[in-house]
Order: structure tokens, then sequence, then C-alpha cells
């Protein structure tokens, strides 16, 4: 079994609101991430996939059909994108990189034909980021 | 289940010497970090939760309160600080990065409280340099 790991960046807007909190209650958990304008992030996205070496081309999967799919999946979907208003599934979710990283997984899980995803690490800063696994 | 890795730097002095050890010794297993002076580093601390996603507020961990607890249990004592000297923990247990790491996890597992079914501290990872760094999930 081999890890391969391909990174991809984009950059969205996005803001934290409950709407069934009270708008003091909203402004004391989610702070400055309460503005309803919305603020903005670089997102650094590794997805990485799990899988035996084709004894054929040495390789665990062919990259270019990876990068595609975090292209068509995710960035299409979500780079230069307000996220709660452009993005369905945080209609009703609050787009926290939590939520996010599942949205992201969920997408690529939908749509892989080779090897199996592993994991979803999601950087929301240099110095915050969250690792999802599934479950 | 996701885990939240919130990243924090502080720097600080130390020397590598035990007390159990001739001075010949110290000077062979420690090599350069036993300079009687000290020496220091950039740490880069990586902190990880682990817990489910709160349905209400979309997140596992309020990062605020983790920044906190962090920086009032860790960066405060820490922080340009002589680790031998400055530090009770290492009057008499010398500061390797190992020991460092197994000391914060052991002060944030104390602080961060756990409430069953809430995120909880899952690793300590500790960089002395950026070529070395250890990890502790206690």
């Amino acid at each position: 079994m081999i890890y391969l790991t391909r990174r991809a960046e984009f950059s969205a807007s996005h803001y934290y609101h409950n709407p069934a909190l009270s708008p003091e209650e909203n402004r004391r958990i989610f702070g400055k991430c309460n503005n309803p304008h919305g603020h903005g992030h670089n997102y650094t996205l590794e997805v990485t996939i799990a899988g035996e070496i084709d004894p054929a081309t040495g390789m665990v999967l062919n990259i270019r059909d990876l990068k595609e799919l975090l292209q068509s999946e995710v960035l299409d979907r979500m780079d230069h994108r307000f996220l709660n208003a452009e993005v369905p599934a945080f209609a009703s979710r609050i787009p926290t990189t939590e939520n996010i990283s599942i949205e992201i997984w969920n997408l690529i899980a939908a749509k892989l034909t080779f090897g199996r995803l592993h994991r979803v690490r999601l950087y929301e800063t240099p110095d915050l980021y969250v690792d999802y696994y599934g479950a | 289940m996701i885990d939240l890795t919130r990243r924090y730097r502080f720097a600080a002095a130390h020397r590598l010497h035990s007390r159990s050890l001739t001075a010949e010794e110290n000077a062979r297993i420690y090599g350069k970090c036993n300079n009687p002076y000290g020496h220091g580093h950039n740490y880069i601390l990586d902190v990880t939760v682990a817990g489910p996603v709160d349905a209400a507020t979309g997140m596992v961990f309020d990062v605020a309160k983790l920044d906190l607890v962090v920086r009032q249990s860790v960066l405060e004592p820490l922080d340009h600080a002589h680790l031998n000297l400055d530090v009770d923990r290492f009057q008499n247990l010398t500061p390797t990065t190992e020991n460092l790491c197994m000391e914060i996890y052991g002060i944030l597992s104390a602080n961060l409280t756990h409430e069953p079914g809430k995120a909880f501290l899952k690793r300590v990872r500790l960089e002395e340099t950026s070529s070395n760094y250890f990890e502790y999930e206690g």
C-alpha cells in the first residue's frame, strides 16, 4: 500500500452564522467570523489516495486524473466563490473548515474511480488545518 | 470525527545535561548541546484536537478557546525562558525536546476540559528545528 498526496489551492470567502441562534449568540461563538459581509482565505487542500502500485506503470494512479478530479469537483465549485451563497451544501451548513473538508471528501469520494480516498487535509491558514478520514 | 491542528511558536533556551551522568559522559552524549551557557531554538508547536463536528456551530473545537489555553498554560511560561533555569519541571529533568513535548502534552491535557462526546487532545507535535520533531499522543 502506498499513499499519494496531491495539493491544490483555492481562494474563497465565507462567514459563520447559525440562523437558529440569536445575533448575540452568533457574535459570541463566532466572533469576527460572524461578519455577514464575509471574509476570505487562501485554502490549501491536500488529498491523499491510498492504493497499490500498478506493475505496468509503477504508479499508484495517474496524477493527471486526480488533478482533473480536484479541478472539476472542488476548484470549479469553490475557487473564488462566496461559500455560503454559492455552494449548495452550505445553504444549510456553516462553511467551517471542518464542514468544508467533509464536503470535499464527499465530492471526491462520489467520483473517485481509482485508489481509495484516505485523507482530506484542509489548511485555512498556514497555522490551522483539519484532517478528515471519512468517519 | 475531525482532527483540528493549530500551530504555535515560541523561542526558548536550554542545555542538555543530566546530573546522573559524569561531565565526560554528558559531553560525549549531548555534544554541543551540553554547552553550560545553553543555546536556543525557535520551537514550532502543533496541537491537534479530535472530535465530532458540533451540529450547531459546525466546529470541532473553539479555536479562540484553544488559543487562550495554549497561550496561558504553555506559551507564557515557556516563551523566551531558559527551560533549565526558569521552568520548575526541568530543574531535575533534562529539557530535551522529547521531555518538553511530553510536558506540554501533560499541561494541555490538564487544562483542556474534556466533556464526553466532545473533542479531546489527540497529539502534541514539537519541532525543535526544521530537521527534527517529536510527537506524543499520551
